[in-house]
């Protein structure tokens, strides 16, 4: 097989299956009888044409960042984590747990603590997959979709008949003490003396997101961990041979996997509803995984992946006001596009460049 | 617990299973070829909008069916020219493929119906209505029959009694025929398949149409035989309950059939009973019975209660020797 140059392989292969998958979904909305131009630019400019739409984008981006790494993070060690959506949802319970466990006096004690939970509940819930994977070669695709069933019929059960105040009809928790209110971008830049936005519910998880980023960049590539999930991911054969535990580095993947997943709920439970509803993830669990596909599970890549679905988000919401026949749907189908180009047909794209390259270089020599 | 409630019980556990059992029947096939297919829940979904919007549109349920198939089919043809033309990641097809059928229905059927996702209301040759089984008067005055015939296994639609001769007609073909052992070859050992002068891609992408058919059965059940229309999601994790039961059933037809039988019988007691009283025990929630398929499937994938071992070229793309 021919290599093709680095740059072409990161930046090139993923931005031809985006221009793929953007292409099909204007045809969708050409069908729908809409100009595609016109929804674009409704896009564009609902997401980051205003502080409100940046406020609301970059919200959705922490989400992304979260569940996108996890994916990410999993795909190195060549497993395929689709349990985001149960591991952010039980993320969700353990921040709720701790948020409402104590008054808390300051959100400077509140977040940390909310942060360790959610990490944990959502790393215990990667746990169980990773053990049978690891132990009892379950493939982990199966269980850890089961477990995205079990997580959220637990969290209905535990809302309607444990976590309910009495005499309230909706399944939610009650509101959190004041003190575990997260600053919102609002009071952060408020601070310094930047007037922003309100409404969005931006908050300081945002700013977790970017350490988050760098975090799982150092392990990656520059602890001796990150070394050997890389080597497993490639090979587990070498990695065997090299001394390198299959168990272990299952286990320890999927558990820092399990606890991104789980961060992102401190951005929805903690930062935006400030009590455990029914539905904190909203499937960006889901999201993660066309995230990490897209951003070549580089931190990098994920995080301007996540940005992208964040505009994505926030500009689809602006788009159904905007234009009633093109609903939010639209997002999920441009969603399975990008899945589908970057992750699944990657080799029809990558071939043709491949191809192009060898021909290139034929005719330089 | 009376003879009414139990045939009720056992009676709506037949409508709820065969959805599962046409789209585990789906899987079976696709994955005994070596694909697997975690899209059956997209394939179910846009067969049954497309179905609920033919019959709508045109009143007529045959067309209806037709174009779910259609619908289905091109998905699990999506499916295949991912997984074996291009030797992508089939798990990842299949993730792309339920969100494709979730989110172009919802989008699709609002801009073409304007009922928020869902298909107006099917009635009369729109829908598959109750077959009432003949003799069914005459029996009905023998005492504990009667019931049973009349009310159980009498009045249910034409897929339901499509269901069960499914199940046979795929371990026939899939353990009886030649173009069956090819097929498991397939998904055990490609390389022989090869070897022995056959096209691997071909039989692979027999597979997935047969997939792809048996899905667009099961999504047309649900929105035309079993309710009246299509609803936003409504397969609601059938497709993966069908996948489930696959591996409970470990791969064989029969116990398919019983694995889906099972996780219809527990939806159908989830159904009746919000919460389940057992001496002794205490409240089982509601909750639990929902989860239950997926626990078990889990304890079963665990092997603490059997090894459940998947087809052995499962889910790796075919490589020819070049």
């Amino acid at each position: 097989m021919t290599a093709i140059p680095r740059w072409a392989d990161v930046i090139l292969v993923p931005l031809l299956s985006l221009l793929l998958a953007f292409l099909l979904s204007g045809l969708v909305v050409l069908w729908i009888g809409e100009n595609p131009l016109t929804a674009l630019f409704i896009i564009v400019k609902g997401s980051v044409g205003s502080p409100y739409g940046w406020g609301y984008t970059l919200y959705y981006t922490t989400n992304f960042v979260f569940t996108g790494l996890a994916v990410a993070v999993a795909f190195h060690a060549k497993m395929f984590n689709i349990g985001g959506e149960g591991q952010a949802t039980l993320g969700g319970l353990g921040a709720a747990l701790v948020c409402l466990a104590v008054e808390w006096p300051h959100w400077l004690l509140a977040f940390p603590a909310a942060v360790i939970a959610a990490a944990l509940f959502g790393a215990a819930w990667a746990a169980v997959p990773a053990y049978l994977q690891a132990r009892r070669g379950s493939h982990i695709v199966i269980t850890t979709i089961m477990f995205n069933f079990i997580a959220f019929a637990l969290l209905v059960y535990l809302l309607v008949h444990v976590m309910k105040p009495p005499g309230q009809m909706a399944p939610e928790s009650r509101p959190f003490p004041p003190g575990a209110h997260l600053p919102t971008a609002h009071e952060m830049l408020a601070w310094i003396g930047i007037p922003f936005s309100k409404s969005p519910p931006l908050n300081v998880s945002f700013l977790l997101a970017l350490v988050a980023c760098v975090l799982v960049w150092l392990l990656i590539w520059r602890t001796r961990l990150g070394y050997e999930i890389r080597a497993f991911g490639h090979s587990e054969t070498a990695a065997v041979y090299a001394g390198i535990s299959p168990v272990r580095i299952i286990m320890l993947s999927m558990l820092i996997s399990g606890g991104l997943a789980g961060l992102m709920a401190v951005n929805t439970v903690a930062g935006e509803a400030e009590r455990l509803l029914i539905d904190s993830v909203q499937g960006a669990g889901f999201v993660g995984i066309a995230v990490a596909l897209m951003g070549r599970s580089h931190p990098i890549g994920v995080l301007c992946a996540a940005f992208l679905f964040g505009i994505l988000y926030q500009g689809g919401a602006e788009l159904e006001f905007e234009m009633p026949a093109v609903n939010r749907e639209m997002i999920v189908v441009i969603q399975a596009l990008v899945i589908l180009f970057a992750g699944a047909l990657d080799n029809m794209v990558r071939l043709p460049v491949e191809r192009l390259f060898a021909m290139v270089r034929r005719e330089a020599s | 617990m009376d003879l009414t409630t139990i045939v009720q019980i056992l009676d709506s556990m037949m409508r709820l299973s065969t959805p599962l059992i046409f789209a585990c029947l789906a899987g079976l096939f696709s994955e005994r070829a070596g694909i697997f297919d975690i899209g059956l829940e997209g394939k179910m979904l846009a067969s049954a909008f497309f179905s609920a919007a033919t019959a709508a549109v045109t009143g007529s349920v045959l067309l209806g069916l037709l174009a779910g198939l259609t619908a289905a089919t091109l998905l699990a043809m999506v499916h295949g020219v991912a997984s074996i033309t291009f030797r992508g990641n089939q798990l990842i097809s299949g993730v792309a493929i339920n969100f494709l059928a979730s989110g172009f229905t919802a989008l699709i059927g609002q801009n073409w119906f304007q009922l928020g996702g869902r298909t107006p209301s099917l009635s009369g040759d729109g829908r598959f209505l109750p077959v009432d089984l003949p003799f069914v008067e005459t029996i009905a005055g023998i005492p504990f029959l009667g019931k049973l015939y009349g009310e159980l296994i009498s009045g249910h639609t034409l897929l339901v009694y499509l269901a069960l001769p499914t199940v046979l007609l795929s371990w026939w073909i899939l353990f009886r025929t030649r173009f069956g052992l090819r097929l498991r070859a397939v998904g055990e050992n490609p390389e022989a398949v090869d070897t022995g002068g056959l096209s691997v891609s071909a039989l692979r992408f027999q597979a997935t149409l047969i997939c792809g058919l048996l899905c667009g059965f099961g999504g047309a059940y649900l929105s035309t035989g079993m309710a009246a229309g299509f609803i936003r999601d409504m397969t609601a994790g059938k497709g993966f309950i069908a996948l489930a039961a696959l591996i409970f059933a470990k791969w064989r037809p029969g116990y398919a059939l019983c694995a889906c039988l099972l996780f219809g019988l527990l939806e159908a007691i989830a159904i009746r009973y919000q919460n389940i009283e057992i001496e002794g025990i205490g409240t089982v929630p509601l909750q639990l019975m929902q989860a239950l398929p997926y626990i078990l499937t889990v304890i079963i994938l665990a092997g603490f209660v059997g090894k459940a071992i998947p087809p052995r070229a499962g889910g790796i793309p075919y490589v020819k020797e070049r």
